[in-house]
């Protein structure tokens, strides 16, 4: 068995709150990569937006990066990373990027990481790769005009690579044909489906709790207990915010 | 609203659990706030009832393990409890006897849940129908008002509604009386058929009062077949089943491409029961 590249996914988003969709984008990403029989995912992060984003409905990021800790209290290989969301200024996803491949490079040696799939470590000398986590849906926002600079897109998908899970609605093929800078770096942009739907958006679950409905079971439980103990998303605010791109 | 009587509901979902998954439990948290919603209706207890051993579907693991995961599952739940006794009985029971089974329970008054609603206080202590409801009337006027016992109704998937159209699944008689005696809350995808099929059954269209369809506004497609088959292929079910389900079947090993050939070649009970029934 020839070695593995280590990987290591970085998902860059509101989270606002965190979900159970979330948590699942690492999970099918991480099984897509270990199929291929080429990489070894050594970890996860996430890295909630900076509050300078300034997305309507944002709560304050201390509360985004603590929910997102509490929901990955249970795993074993995701992390939450404040240091997107401490920064004085918003920043664009491939200086984030930039930022976890120095500290990624800084912490060599360093290759332990939860194999669930034992034995098949990555190779001592291996660098680890750093690759950005995305639902298909920000995959379309690259077509979106002004949204992403063309440099960027290229350095993300060039120097990092793109890993990408399919939901419902979305044709992440059809995005990647449409983008010529895409089709050319197509072996950096893996496409991994997740077999169940499971459309749980923020928004959905922002508008739920305003309204007094019950999330259970669409967040983890201490998240939701997060939410109640802070009085977070309570007031009754519009919900015409359908902007869920970023760059 | 407050002021008038509202019917308490008991919400019984029937089913393989086969394992227990995220979505079964959103059934119930969508039902319980549709119906408390429309003004009518107070839920104060949901019931998942795994099905028994006898009903002989492929990759039908042993009940005590489906009834402990569902256990599991509800454990940091407020209202949803797991039932065992459909899982007991030796002969697969049909759907429309598990509902009596429980309406009973709850008239007998000899329901052991513990919490929740004013009516089932002092669990144990079995009372008749009558008693009851006059100790309600001299002594319970700060509690908020509800009509008597309370009412069980089958929670479901659109997928239950569908199935009858099946042939020899359902007994039309049992039909009849889960839609008119009981009733049906079933969760249905928005823009689904469910509509369309109680209008085209002569039955369901004359019960539709009884029959409350709830949309639910976000894909969740997390069946129990899809969850065997991630295992099966060492993908991760993480996040779709609770993490101490995840648990429990990874420690037992419980679901392999050997526990999908149970029953495999065998007629569902029902089939066989009721082709039997009708070939008599």
């Amino acid at each position: 068995m020839k070695s593995r590249i280590p990987v290591v996914l970085l998902a860059c988003g509101s989270f606002n709150p965190i979900t159970n969709m979330h948590l699942r984008l690492f999970e099918v990403a991480r099984d897509h990569l270990h199929q291929t029989g080429m990489y070894q995912v050594i970890g996860g992060i996430i890295s909630p937006v900076n509050d300078k984003y300034g997305k309507k409905d944002l709560v304050a990021a201390r509360h985004r990066v603590a929910m997102a800790r509490l929901a990955l209290q249970t795993s074993d290989w995701i992390r939450v990373d404040p240091w997107e969301s401490e920064q004085a200024q918003w920043m664009e996803t491939v200086k984030v990027l930039r930022h976890h491949h120095r500290e990624l490079l800084r912490s060599l040696p360093q290759k332990e990481g939860p194999d669930r799939d034992k034995a098949l470590p990555a190779a001592p000398t291996a660098v680890p790769e750093l690759k950005l986590l995305c639902g298909a849906d920000v995959l379309k926002t690259f077509q979106t005009p002004h949204l992403w600079k063309d440099a960027h897109i290229q350095e993300i998908v060039e120097k990092f690579g793109l890993v990408c899970v399919g939901r419902a609605g979305h044709d992440p093929e059809r995005s990647i044909l449409s983008l010529p800078i895409l089709q050319k770096y197509r072996h950096n942009v893996h496409l991994a489906r997740e077999p169940v739907q499971n459309e749980i958006s923020a928004t959905y679950i922002r508008r739920a709790l305003s309204q007094g409905q019950s999330v259970k079971y669409l967040l983890p439980d201490a998240v939701i207990d997060y939410i109640k103990e802070h009085n977070l998303y309570t007031k009754d605010s519009s919900w015409k915010d359908n902007s869920t791109q970023r760059n | 609203m407050e002021n008038s009587e509202k019917t308490e509901l008991v919400l019984l979902a029937c089913g393989s659990f086969n394992p227990i998954t995220n979505m079964h439990l959103r059934l119930f948290e969508l039902a319980k706030d549709y119906m408390n919603g429309t003004g009518k209706y107070k839920v104060i207890k949901g019931i998942i009832s795994p099905v028994g051993d006898a009903y002989k579907k492929k990759g039908l693991i042993s009940a005590h393990h489906r009834v402990f995961m569902a256990q599991l599952a509800t454990k940091n739940s407020e209202w949803v409890e797991v039932d065992t006794w459909e899982s007991l009985q030796k002969e697969w029971v049909e759907t429309a006897k598990v509902l009596r089974h429980h309406q009973e329970k709850l008239e007998a008054g000899s329901c052991d849940h513990q919490q929740g609603s004013p009516v089932l206080e002092r669990p144990g202590r079995k009372r008749k129908w009558a008693e009851q409801r006059q100790d309600f009337s001299h002594k319970k006027s700060l509690e908020p008002k509800t009509k008597g016992v309370p009412k069980v109704k089958l929670l479901c998937g659109a997928d239950l509604l569908e199935s009858f159209g099946v042939p020899n699944l359902w007994k039309r008689e049992d039909i009849t009386q889960i839609v008119g005696d009981y009733g049906l809350v079933c969760i249905t995808r928005a823009g689904n058929d469910a509509q369309k099929f109680i209008y085209e059954s002569d039955v369901l269209w004359k019960h539709q009062n009884n029959i409350h369809l709830v949309n639910e506004w976000i894909t969740n497609d997390i069946s129990s077949t899809k969850i065997r088959r991630a295992l099966i292929r060492g993908q991760s079910i993480r996040y779709l089943v609770p993490d101490v389900v995840q648990e429990y079947i990874e420690k037992h090993n419980l679901y392999s491409s050997e526990s999908e050939e149970r029953n495999v070649g065998v007629i569902l009970a029902p089939l066989q029961r009721n082709i039997a029934e009708a070939n008599s």
